[in-house]
């Protein structure tokens, strides 16, 4: 597992210095791809709760998405899973390989669970996924070769024989990260992962996910409520309320009237309270 | 011993053994997705609905009330499936309105002239009672489960698993319960004059929640659901034999005492 350093506020690091983890595959070209969301808007039972989303996602980094509660946030994952309908487009254009069109989306929702009775195990869940073979007729060597490998690259291949519902969060996290990335997302769309994992299992993951967005070349887009995590992990930062209101480094989106007005903490507030509208 | 083979000297015996043999197996595999969708009170309203069907049938003059059951049953399954997608009502709530409307208008309706103890079969179900066609018409519905069973498994398993990453994953979640939902209520209805509309709920969810409590993958699921729900229903039919009580009951009775085990056995285990 990689630790990376924790400097508060620290500037995004440069990509493709990782020695371990996983297998070297092609060279790593991070920024050669990009998704774009364009217009997004989703009106439910008439009533609108996201309009003119405009996001600009660059391969290999990490977006957090942060906003009050009811900002639409999960809904705007949702909407680009293709879960519910939307307005707009999403679009991903890879240069190298000079291809348009939808991105592939690995989608893992808001705080996963399962019923502590459910009678399934890990392999069951990638078999359901990607086994033509019923899953109650047992697994293939292929077919558990196959989620061993998928699991590997969350650090989670000895969960394969669990329970799922006897998972821990954090393991539960990884295994549903692992079904996520196959096959290989363009765009990885993350529902508060972290939220219930202690300080130790969060940096982790967020190790985690910096050495697999950078060998896969991956757009993670991400849900958080901890704001001090997600500064000190992520490339850009994008506070939602309906629309974007403010985009950009963890920083700059930090000093924001837009995000004192909303998320900020700090006394001050309540004097921007009645000042400022929607920006 | 002797006593027991000697069931077999009669046809009927023969037929309600073949019967058994198809029926615990469809029943008990159908009940591992209809408790882990969380659907035994649906099971349940669609048994009693089955009045109203034969109703229907009787007022549309339909010669066969099977028809009856079976067209009702498909309306009453689709329903549930697109009313809960809607979200406008919670659907136990819905389901038990409209259930005990389904039962209340049947009765109403069956009852009229004071005609009602011709259909009470329908109430306790008279396995003893199938025929050469009637275990043919098993059949037939046991090979359409098995193939829909081996082709659809895995996309219904992840849909109830983790409907988002399914819908994700491009599988049509709605489609998938829906082709479900039908198929229970075709083999519910097929089933009821068999086992009966006041048991066949607790042959579909009896089993299957003993064997859950037990299992940690979906292969010792269906395997534990399927013996508990043969062992069951061949128990039921000696007993039903021996002492003149309908099948159906003795089964249920019999699978609950697995499901007490099971609830012991799983304390034990910490999955209580």
């Amino acid at each position: 597992m990689t630790e990376s350093p924790n400097v508060p506020l620290a500037a995004p690091e440069p990509h493709g210095h990782h020695h371990h983890g996983l297998e070297p595959a092609a060279p790593i070209v991070c920024a050669a791809c990009c998704t774009r969301i364009e217009s997004l808007g989703v009106t439910i039972s008439g009533r609108p709760i996201l309009h003119d989303v405009d996001i600009h996602l660059h391969c290999g980094e990490l977006t957090v998405i942060v906003g009050p509660n009811g900002a639409g946030k999960t809904t705007l994952l949702r909407a680009i899973a293709g879960l519910i309908p939307h307005q707009g487009r999403i679009v991903f254009e890879d240069f190298g390989r000079g291809r348009t069109g939808r991105p592939t989306i690995g989608y893992v929702p808001q705080a996963p669970s399962f019923d502590r009775s459910t009678p399934a195990s890990v392999q069951d869940l990638f078999s359901a996924a990607f086994s033509r073979r019923p899953a109650f007729t047992g697994a293939s060597r292929h077919s558990r070769d196959f989620a061993d490998a998928c699991l590997a690259r969350t650090g989670s291949a000895h969960l394969l024989h669990r329970e799922i519902a006897r998972l821990s969060g954090g393991e539960l996290q990884r295994v549903m990260l692992a079904l996520a990335l196959e096959p290989s997302p363009n765009l990885l769309l993350l529902d508060e992962p972290v939220s219930g994992m202690d300080i130790r299992g969060r940096d982790a993951f967020y190790g985690l996910l910096e050495e697999l967005r950078c060998h896969l070349d991956l757009s993670v887009l991400m849900v958080s409520h901890d704001m001090a995590a997600a500064a000190e992990h992520a490339d850009r930062l994008i506070l939602l309320d309906g629309t974007v209101l403010a985009d950009g480094l963890p920083e700059e989106v930090a000093a924001s009237a837009a995000y004192l007005d909303r998320l900020d903490p700090a006394p001050h507030k309540h004097v921007h309270r009645h000042a400022g509208g929607n920006a | 011993m002797a006593a027991l083979l000697h069931m077999f000297d009669y046809g009927f015996m023969r037929y309600a053994f073949l019967a058994m043999l198809m029926l615990a197996p469809l029943l008990g595999m159908l009940g591992t997705q209809v408790v882990s969708a969380r659907m035994a009170f649906f099971a349940d309203a669609l048994g009693h609905s089955a009045l109203a069907g034969i109703a229907v049938g009787v007022l549309l003059g339909v010669s066969d009330p099977m028809l009856g059951m079976v067209g009702f049953g498909l309306v009453f399954a689709v329903g549930i499936v697109i009313g809960r997608e809607r979200g406008t009502s919670t659907a136990d709530t819905t389901i038990g309105v409209f259930s005990s409307l389904a039962m209340a208008l049947g009765i109403l309706l069956l009852s009229r002239g004071g005609n009602f103890s011709k259909y009470s079969a329908f109430l306790i179900g008279d396995i003893l009672a199938i025929d050469a066609a009637d275990l043919l018409r098993l059949a037939v519905v046991l090979a359409v489960f098995l193939v829909y069973w081996l082709l659809f498994y895995n996309r219904l398993l992840l849909t109830t698993l983790q409907p988002s990453v399914a819908e994700s994953r491009g599988i049509r979640v709605l489609w998938q319960e829906i082709l479900f939902n039908v198929l229970v209520a075709v083999v519910v209805m097929v089933s009821i004059r068999w086992v009966g509309l006041l048991v066949i709920n607790a042959m579909l969810v009896v089993p299957a929640a003993a064997a859950r409590r037990l299992s940690g993958s979906v292969r010792s699921y269906q395997a534990l659901t399927v013996g508990i729900s043969l062992i069951s229903g061949l128990a039921g039919l000696v007993v039903s034999y021996f002492a003149d009580v309908p099948a159906g009951a003795a089964f249920v009775v019999v699978a609950a005492a697995f499901y007490l085990v099971s609830v012991v056995l799983a304390r034990r285990r910490g999955r209580a």
